[in-house]
């Protein structure tokens, strides 16, 4: 058990190198010199000197060795890079807006499950009947209707009928519980009815699958009451790849938080990586990428240690 | 001797009225589906003829306007008739979705079957490349691609947005179809042809890839869904089609949003269309899979 | 015993209806003694198996309709219960037993735990009580370390063992009455009959009636006292085994205890088959179901028939009974076995394997060992121009590894394959793509060894095209039908995909394909493992007439060692990658010499009650050792009975005890 924990951890390591030597190289793909894009949409000079003065600032003119090595040794001390826009450390801005988005992640998640499992399970144990169709229309919303949509008309409700406004700025859970929630319940319901969709589904055709098991049949055979068969015997084998889902998912929505984020005005780092975008800053939009890239990583180790507690079959092997 | 199997032939492999019209008898959802999309692409292809305005047609004595017989859908704050945009955004929705799906669906299915048909250290060397593309949501990469590329129209159609949207797919297909060709592959009845000395190309062509058709065909419809839904969140973001082009996420945006207290149906009928869309072709896909793959459960 | 056993299950006129039109089970009605066993017998589709899940009502409520019947089980009709009453009755007082080992277990609970829940529900025992039961049932089974076995998960038990914890949980509420659904169906043959003899012992001291639901006239010789006989979903004949195996009263029973090739009988004729097809329920005819293919069947047969009492005691739906007693009709006798033409001096040598090896690395991920499978180790055979070779073993063996190596699908890890006195294995890829045609093969899985997009037609003319053995379509097209008539099937069917054809049918296509190729060697990868018995007739026949037309060479590769018999002119017999044993085929069956093949040849039982009450079979202990490390010394040693010291330190080597009989065995002493 403790070798297969080493043996993923080890197994992290080629993986985050492949991601920052593809963020590295990412940069120096742009057609045209990063700098020039950069500043020509601006809207700013571009003479041959101020072009100059930019890439030194940067550190573009050092040989490519140089600037990778410069690159890992960055990762190494988590020292991003100054943005190129704001002239401030990459590392700092993602820092603090990262607890935004994460708690929109978290809440969403938590939203999905407690909307999903028992949905999921009933759309399964009663499929073909009204209640499966019911369930089932309500998922294909979730995965049809554009969340920033959805976004956007929970938001006209709640200006017109409860002539609610979107705060300024993040109010932090410490210093006002209620403001919080008020302010971060809609965009986590909005995300999390997508989610829930998603997981609905997985669910239900995950049950549906062990239900036609053979050793649910021996359940029965054996006489087991058909409450406990869907309990014991089927619900827990079929959530096993809901937990493979919730996990990365949750990862998925750091990134993916981006459009809610704009639609209700949260400050967290989905904004910023639109804002990198538009404004081409290449140095933020690695440090973004790679960060991504880390969340991603680790949930999916997360995610195998639950399996590998929880499945018996890898845990003897 | 005596013939005929108590099997019931399951679908012809060349399509015919007969294996159509078996389709929308077993799956009506999907029929239904089937005719919104064929509506949605002829609305796209005839926009100019069939929409009662002209997108780009400005009218300042009509701002704002909410949906009456003159304008179905009532007009933007340039006095533009909504109704109008929107059949004008189905075609760029088709176009964008079409054409980045097929793309990245054909990318990805190449890339995954030969990953598969090689296997050994180029399937390892290309599925940790995968690996490390998956790891991010799709919107995250389409940015991305749209932060490098910039934008390149070409004939009024945004190349880049095209590929923007199309290599985020690449990864996602490429697994599907490579679990697909290992399965295939583990055949006998590819091993009879190798034994019986057939060359690779043939072997590929002849054996493998028609029967990696199905799948190829359901991912593509999946993804075109996902492709028009990604194509309007770009453009929500201001990342996708520019200005003045009619897009439905582009409508969404802007001045859809400073008006929305007073002027409700900017945001209502544009949701609406790119709704009606992604259902279509997720039902659509959802249907063809369940009549293709039938698991009969006696 | 005293006094007649009483009567313990009782169904009549069961008919069970899927989606309000096939009807899987038809009017069917048997009786059971306590303590006795009765066979279900049947072939795919008979409707066997849903008969017992009927009588457990474990049908999908919503799709399965019980059209008529009762069910009367220890007084009380199964079909009346409500579903609570069913639940408490199922597993304390009838159990059953499925086919499927592997996934008949709830993989992420505990075996202790699935063993003790029944004994918790129905009988109420305490924690500690029911693990004590527990660990009785799992000695009782022939499990040993039971209390630290019984925290485990399924994972951790192969397949036989899988099957005793079934048996085991089957048992753990003293149930009257145990259904077990081709429960061995899925095991090698000595693991098979290591389980069979276990369930046999059980019901006789514990005094539980079994119902066994097979398609093995072998099992039902050996283990049952009644036989029930069910074909289209009707039951066509039932009586004692005795009876229906020696004066059956029906005939389709006759039909197929003509069409099973015998283990113990030397090889006088060809295999009687069955002509044509089961119909299809869904449009079932009223009348007799067997009609369209019985030899007897006359006008009166169109009526619905009914099961009348025989002179044997036992019942028969054929209108005919009586004239089949008398003798009156009989079956038309079976073609005499062709001579093998063989040249003078014995054959020529046509394959040469030369200490044949394959062992394949197994990468079990970062920083493990990589495993080794010893898949093929040190085979050396020779096989002779015009004959059939039979190959067979358990899982494990190679012998389906070594048909690879010999087709050129895997490549050899050492040693030589010879054909025709060239080395095929150091061939240059030009010259081995021109053996190709010469070598072919015939795949065991009808359903997927045919690509099924591809019209028959276009699947048979694809090495024509390949090869240029015919120029242009039209003489493509001829040579099709050609290959396609020669095989049996009719020209029309080369317009059909694989889907719309039978099993038997689409392995005829296969042979069709192998044929296209006008090779001169064959290897028969289980070809015909996956077909009906009747079914399976019509091919060997098939096989064996092409072999004479066209002077081709088998290796045939199988488990079932009664159609090898039949089939092969030589045998050689496989455990865990090597060869133990080799000689003609009446040798090896009448006088088997390695004590591998003698284990192997008692543990398969032979469609004959009477000889089957003669024989006092050895069951070999232990399970299967796997492949990934085989024992040391002579692989078998683990199991063989008279295993000593020296076996586990000596790898023997096959030496010819008597002329054309090799035995790779120490303790064997060689003969004149």
């Amino acid at each position: 058990m403790t070798s297969y924990i080493a043996r993923r951890l080890l197994m992290m390591i080629p993986t985050l190198l492949g991601v920052a030597i593809l963020t590295f190289f990412m940069l120096r793909v742009v057609p045209g010199d990063v700098v020039q894009v950069k500043l020509m949409a601006d809207g700013g000079m571009v003479s041959p000197a101020a072009i100059e003065a930019e890439r030194v600032r940067l550190g573009l003119d050092q040989s490519l060795t140089v600037q990778f090595l410069d690159w890992m040794r960055g990762i190494f001390t988590l020292d991003f890079g100054n943005s190129m826009w704001t002239g401030r450390p990459v590392a700092a801005e993602i820092a603090s807006r990262f607890l935004v988005t994460f708690q929109a992640a978290l809440m969403a998640t938590i939203i999905a499950v407690f909307i999903a499992v028992p949905l999921g399970t009933v759309s399964a144990l009663y499929r073909g009947s009204a209640l499966d169709y019911i369930v089932r229309v309500i998922t294909i919303g979730g995965l049809a209707l554009p969340s920033f949509w959805i976004g956007m008309l929970v938001l006209l409700c709640l200006l017109r009928y409860a002539h609610w406004l979107p705060p300024i700025s993040y109010v932090s859970p410490t210093e006002d519980p209620w403001g919080n929630f008020t302010q971060m319940i809609w965009p986590s319901l909005v995300v999390g009815y997508r989610f829930s969709a998603v997981l609905a589904r997985l669910i239900r055709s995950s049950l549906l699958d062990v239900l036609n098991e053979d050793y649910i049949r021996t359940a029965r055979a054996k006489g087991v009451p058909a409450r406990t068969v869907i309990w014991l015997h089927a619900l827990k084998n079929a959530l096993l790849p809901a937990v493979t889902v919730v996990g990365l998912e949750f990862a998925f929505l750091i990134g993916g938080l981006v459009v809610t984020e704009q639609v209700f005005n949260l400050n967290g780092v989905g904004k910023l990586f639109i804002q990198a975008v538009e404004h081409h800053d290449f140095t933020m939009i690695q440090g973004l990428v790679m960060m991504f890239a880390v969340i991603y990583v680790l949930a999916n180790l997360i995610v195998d240690l639950i399996y590998a507690a929880i499945d018996p079959r890898i845990r003897y092997r | 001797m005596t013939d005929t199997a108590n099997l019931q032939p399951r679908r012809l492999s060349r399509p015919t009225f007969g294996a159509l019209g078996r389709f929308a008898y077993q799956q009506p959802v999907g029929a239904v589906s089937f005719v919104v999309i064929v509506v949605m692409l002829l609305a796209g292809i005839f926009a100019p003829w069939v929409s009662p305005y002209d997108a780009l047609a400005v009218d300042y004595g009509a701002l704002l306007s909410p949906p009456s017989l003159d304008h179905l859908a009532g007009t933007d704050a340039f006095g533009r008739d909504v109704f109008s945009r929107i059949i004008h955004g189905a075609r760029t929705a088709m176009i964008i979705g079409l054409s980045s799906a097929f793309l990245g669906c054909t990318g990805g299915a190449i890339l995954g079957a030969a990953s598969a048909f090689f296997g050994g250290r180029v399937d390892s060397a290309i599925q940790r490349f995968v690996d490390i593309l998956l790891a991010f949501p799709l919107v995250v990469l389409a940015l991305v691609v749209v932060a490098i590329l910039g934008r390149n129209p070409v004939f009024g159609i945004d190349i880049s947005l095209i590929f923007a949207i199309a290599i985020p797919i690449v990864p996602q297909v490429s697994r599907v179809i490579r679990a697909a060709a290992l399965t295939v592959q583990a055949m006998p009845y590819i091993d009879a042809a190798r034994t019986a000395g057939y060359s690779n190309s043939r072997i590929i062509l002849r054996h493998m890839a028609p029967n990696l058709v199905t799948p190829y065909l359901i991912m593509l419809t999946a993804y075109i869904a996902q492709a028009i839904l990604l194509e309007a969140t770009l453009s929500f973001l201001g990342l996708g089609v520019a200005e003045p082009t009619p897009a439905w996420g582009l409508m969404l945006s802007g001045n859809a949003q400073d008006f929305f207290l007073t002027a409700p149906w900017l945001v209502i009928f544009p949701g609406i269309a790119i709704s009606l869309a992604v259902i279509a072709f997720n039902l659509f896909g959802d249907a063809l899979r369940d009549y293709l793959d039938p698991r009969l459960k006696q | 015993m005293n006094g007649p056993a009483p009567e313990l299950l009782r169904v009549e006129d069961l008919s069970v209806e899927f989606g309000g039109r096939l009807r899987a089970v038809d009017g069917v009605g048997f009786t059971l003694k306590a303590g006795e066993t009765l066979a279900v017998v049947g072939e795919s589709g008979s409707g066997k198996s849903v008969t017992a899940l009927s009588l457990m009502r474990l049908l999908p409520e919503r799709i399965a309709r019980y059209a008529s019947g009762r069910v009367a089980f220890d007084g009380k009709d199964l079909l009346d219960l409500s579903p609570a009453e069913m639940e408490k009755l199922r597993g304390q007082d009838i159990a059953m037993i499925f086919q499927e080992p592997m996934t008949s277990l709830n993989p992420i609970l505990t075996i202790g735990f699935q063993i003790m829940e029944p004994l918790r529900i129905h009988l109420g025992l305490s924690g500690a009580q029911a693990r004590a039961r527990a660990v009785e049932l799992l000695e009782l089974v022939g499990i040993s370390d039971a209390e630290r076995r019984l925290d485990q998960y399924p994972h951790q038990f192969s397949g036989g063992m899988r099957q005793r914890v079934m048996i085991a949980i089957g048992l753990a509420c003293d149930p009257k009455l145990i259904i077990a659904d081709e429960p061995t169906t899925a095991l090698d043959v000595t693991i098979q009959a290591q389980i069979l003899e276990l369930m046999k012992d059980l019901s006789r001291r514990l005094d539980i009636a079994l119902i066994l639901i097979t398609h093995n006239l072998g099992i039902v010789a050996r283990y049952a006292d009644r036989v029930a006989v069910m074909y289209a979903a009707r039951i066509v004949e039932s009586g004692t085994a005795e009876a229906v195996f020696s004066r059956p009263r029906h005939p389709y029973t006759m039909g197929l205890l003509r069409s099973v090739p015998r283990l113990d009988r030397a090889r006088q004729t060809r295999l009687a088959t069955i002509e044509g097809l089961p119909p299809d329920l869904a449009n079932a005819p009223l009348g007799c179901r067997f009609a369209p293919r019985c030899p007897f069947a006359i006008d009166a047969c169109a009526e619905p028939p009914h099961l009348s009492e025989t002179d044997t005691g036992g019942l028969s739906a054929c209108h005919r009974w009586e004239e089949i007693a008398a003798g009156t009709i009989r079956e038309v006798p079976a073609e005499p076995a062709p001579a093998r033409l063989l040249a003078a001096g014995g054959p020529k040598e046509i394959m040469r394997l030369e200490k044949l090896t394959k062992t394949f690395e197994i990468s079990r991920g970062i920083g493990r060992k990589p495993g080794a499978v010893r898949a093929v180790q040190e085979v050396s055979l020779s096989v002779g121009e015009g004959e059939t070779l039979g190959l067979v073993g358990e899982s494990g063996c190679g012998k389906s590894t070594l048909g690879r190596l010999i087709l050129g699908l895997e490549e050899p890890t050492s040693g030589t394959i010879a054909f025709e006195g060239k080395d095929i294995t150091a061939a240059p890829p030009a010259e081995r793509r021109r053996l190709r045609r010469d070598i072919q093969v015939i795949f065991q899985d009808p359903f997927s060894s045919l690509n099924p997009r591809m019209t028959v037609g276009s699947i048979v003319e694809e090495p024509l095209k390949v090869y240029g053995l015919r120029k242009g379509a039209k003489a493509r097209g001829e040579r099709v039908r050609e290959l396609l008539d020669q095989v049996g099937l009719r020209a029309d069917m080369a317009e059909r995909y694989p889907h719309q054809l039978s099993g038997g049918q689409r392995q005829r296509v296969g042979i069709a394909r192998a044929l296209a190729m006008e090779p001169r060697f064959i290897v028969c990868d289980e070809a015909v493992s996956a077909l009906d018995v009747s079914i399976q007739g019509q091919i060997i026949n098939l096989l064996e007439r092409l072999q004479a037309e066209l002077g081709l060479t088998f290796l045939f590769i199988a488990h079932d060692l009664a159609v090898v018999r039949h089939i092969s002119t030589r045998v050689a017999v496989m455990y865990l990658g090597r060869v133990m044993e080799i000689a003609d085929r009446d040798a090896i069956y009448a006088e088997p010499l390695h004590p591998y093949t003698k284990v192997l040849l008692d543990a398969a039982p032979v469609p004959d009650p009477e000889v089957e009450k003669m024989r006092a079979p050895r069951i070999v202990n232990g399970d299967l050792p796997s492949p990934l490390s085989p024992p040391s010394g002579c692989v078998f040693h683990t199991r063989c009975p008279i295993a000593t010291e020296e076996c586990r330190q000596t790898i023997p080597e096959p030496r010819e005890i008597r002329p054309g009989h090799f035995a790779a065995c120490i303790k064997v002493e060689a003969q004149p």
